[in-house]
């Protein structure tokens, strides 16, 4: 332990606000990770799955799923539990193996290769540490199955520890550590090892709301500085957004949508991905011509085309793109029957002949008014009718414990995570 | 456990407390007292010296001991770690199976190991149906292992099985996923973690095996091991202070190998049996 690293000698040790910043740490580790022949490989895809399909008992969970992910990018796997986004993870990981189709890593059909031999590291979703080993030993764990010599081990062992600041808490027992440190500890076990892919299984879902909000930004930082691939899987859209490069929306086996998270929102593809991501009015439509449809009985000019004459389409509108006016000016007008103040707007429920429609709006509206609404032509978008069409209505039967109820994955978490304290998720 | 029990709870442990100190803390004096008593009730060591002419079946009586324990030790080790890996369902029904030998009655057992093992027995009745000469089997040393591993391997599957369900799979996945192969996370992690169970399954076959009597006599051929010899002095001979000082150096032994065992599991309480 006395040889320290390159990183001990020149960060002297960090204290307590460990959580934003990180300083010299990600200009060595880019160093040593990316490299200079590594900036010829950055638009290559690492991996790329093509026609996966898996099933269990005969039930299907990924059915002709393919995806291509490119070296150094930060792709989230989103969607709801048992939408099959952990089973592709799994694939990757070499702890499931497909019926159908190939998995390629760095060009290499890694078909059949077993979890130990692959390039990839995993941050299981509970961290899955060692019991018996103390911090030091669980980071080190990677590196003595390598058997990489004491020194070596000793120095990438403490940089692994500098990155994710818990350098003096080598001889800490894993049992007296709180979540977000075994988290860390989970991050640097992964990471000591110089996997060119780390596969992240909801790692930050037992983590209460403020400390999975940091984690976010430190695993993005991380991700940054390391330079390699990660891939993410999370059930919570907000975190999806926030932190990836480009989005997987996936549901019933089936990729729904690949996109950046700005495309994900602004151009969702289907009902479900306007549905699961953000609110939506999703609306019964028909494209009368490019540039102009008809939805709630009225006729609306879009900016959206190529969809045909007369085309049944599905139309989202958010809610924050909807400008409140006097029911005489509104493009539409109707009866509010619910407001409710969220601190940054109001988030109101307009009924429209019998649609529901919700409204994110500043100004303070209260029950009972009779308000107009204006819907500009940017902000109506086209989707392609689909299985999922009329599925998701309007806001008729909205109340916020819809979204946990309807989430088999968040009373889990938090039966079994019951040591890790509050579990605060907000969708 | 600061707070000062209230009477009714001390109440409730008194029965237990009673029959402990009527049934064992008695009965460990009295082993005390014959044991450095001569027949007149006169102090004396004479009976450790006596002892020494028992020596060789000390030593028989700890080698068989050893070896039944190890015998089940490797049995159950791999099969605990097969059930602790079966779906929920499948364990009950194969821990179902592994309990099912003690609902029946050790004699009644042993009686029936004695009616297999026979020179006219159900093994050589199958050996001469299918033409192979026969195997002389019982009176033998290896007939009494083979009593006691039948009899015990439950008591070293259990405490065995114990630890090993209690490892969650993500971690052995979290072993291969760093790179160790299934050797290296067998030494790396599956046996630091499964080592309580172990300590508390070879304490738990070590001590009856090395105590045991009655296996011997029926399955080895009036054989005598520690156990008989105790047995006798207390029954036939009537020498209680031969017998006490026996049960004491006895004692005393598997107490150090106790101690010695324990700590190899860190101490964990898995293990303390004793």
């Amino acid at each position: 332990m006395e040889g320290g690293g390159i990183l001990t000698k020149k960060n002297p040790p960090s204290g307590g606000n460990f959580l934003t910043k990180r300083g010299k740490n990600s200009i060595v580790w880019l160093y040593y990770f990316v490299g200079k022949e590594r900036d010829a490989y950055m638009s290559e895809n690492i991996i790329s799955l093509e026609n996966i399909s898996v099933a269990f008992d005969g039930e299907t969970i990924l059915d002709q799923i393919s995806l291509d992910i490119k070296d150094g990018e930060f792709i989230t796997l989103l969607g709801p539990s048992g939408c099959g986004k952990t089973t592709t993870l799994r694939i990757l990981g070499g702890f499931v193996e497909p019926m159908e189709g190939r998995a390629y890593f760095d060009g290499q059909c890694i078909n059949g290769v077993p979890a130990h031999k692959r390039q990839v590291s995993t941050i299981f979703q509970r961290y899955a540490l060692f019991p018996h080993l103390n911090v030091y030993e669980n980071i080190a764990f990677g590196l003595r199955v390598r058997k990489v010599p004491e020194a070596e081990l000793c120095d990438r062992v403490e940089e692994a520890l500098a990155l994710v600041n818990l350098r003096g808490f080598e001889k800490r027992k894993i049992a007296a550590l709180s979540g977000g440190q075994q988290q860390r500890v989970a991050i640097a076990r992964a990471v000591v090892t110089r996997p060119k892919v780390l596969l992240l299984d909801e790692p930050l879902a037992a983590l209460d709301l403020k400390l999975r909000k940091d984690m976010q930004v430190e695993l993005k930082n991380i991700q940054q500085s390391l330079g390699i691939t990660f891939v993410f899987v999370t059930h919570d859209q907000e975190e999806a957004l926030s932190m990836s490069d480009r989005v997987v929306v996936m549901d019933n086996g089936k990729i729904q949508q690949i996109g950046t998270p700005q495309d994900i929102y602004n151009e969702p593809q289907n009902a479900f991905v306007a549905d699961f991501i953000g609110e939506s009015n999703i609306l019964d439509g028909v494209m009368l011509r490019d540039g102009l449809c008809r939805l709630a009985g009225k006729e609306f000019v879009c900016v959206d085309g190529g969809f045909g004459e007369n085309t049944p389409v599905d139309v989202v509108i958010r809610p924050e793109d909807i400008k409140v006016t006097a029911p005489q000016d509104g493009m539409l007008s109707g009866v509010v029957t619910g407001s409710t103040f969220k601190g940054v707007h109001y988030e109101v429920i307009v009924d429209i002949k019998g649609f529901k429609w919700m409204i994110q709006t500043t100004a303070c509206i209260k029950e009972g008014d009779h308000i107009g609404m204006v819907i500009g032509p940017e902000d109506i978008h086209i989707m392609q009718k689909s299985e999922y069409s009329g599925m998701f209505g309007d806001y008729s039967s909205f109340s916020n414990e819809m979204d946990y109820i309807d989430d088999p994955a968040y009373d889990l978490s938090e039966e079994e995570e019951g040591t890790e304290g509050g579990e605060d998720r907000v969708d | 456990m600061t707070k000062r029990r209230g009477l009714g709870q001390r109440l409730l442990a008194a029965p237990y407390i009673v029959w402990a100190a009527i049934f064992i803390i008695v009965p460990l004096c009295m082993v005390l007292y014959y044991a450095f008593t001569d027949a007149s009730g006169a102090f004396t060591l004479q009976n450790f010296s006596d002892i020494s002419n028992f020596s060789h079946t000390f030593v028989l009586s700890i080698w068989l001991g050893a070896l039944s324990t190890i015998i089940c030790l490797v049995i159950a080790y791999p099969l605990a770690y097969i059930i602790s890996r079966l779906s929920p369902r499948a364990q009950r029904f194969m821990m179902m199976l592994v309990m099912l030998p003690m609902w029946i009655n050790l004699l009644l057992r042993t009686y029936a190991l004695m009616k297999i093992l026979e020179d006219t027995g159900l093994i050589n009745s199958i050996l001469e149906w299918m033409g192979l000469p026969p195997m002389h089997m019982i009176n033998t040393q290896g007939a009494v292992v083979a009593g006691m591993v039948y009899n015990f391997i439950p008591y070293m599957i259990l405490p065995i099985y114990n630890v090993m369900s209690r490892i969650d799979t993500p971690v052995l996945e979290a072993s291969r996923d760093l790179g160790g192969n299934f050797w290296q996370t067998f030494r790396r992690v599956i046996f630091p973690l499964s080592l309580p169970g172990i300590v508390s399954g070879i304490t738990m076959v070590f001590v009856p095996s090395v105590s045991t009597f009655y296996i011997s006599t029926k399955l080895g051929g009036n054989m005598a091991l520690v156990g008989d010899i105790i047995e006798f002095t207390f029954t036939g001979e009537a020498n209680y202070n031969v017998g006490a000082t026996m049960s004491l150096i006895l004692m005393v032994m598997i107490l150090v190998c106790m101690l010695v065992m324990n700590r190899f599991s860190d101490g964990d309480e898995e293990a303390m049996i004793v």
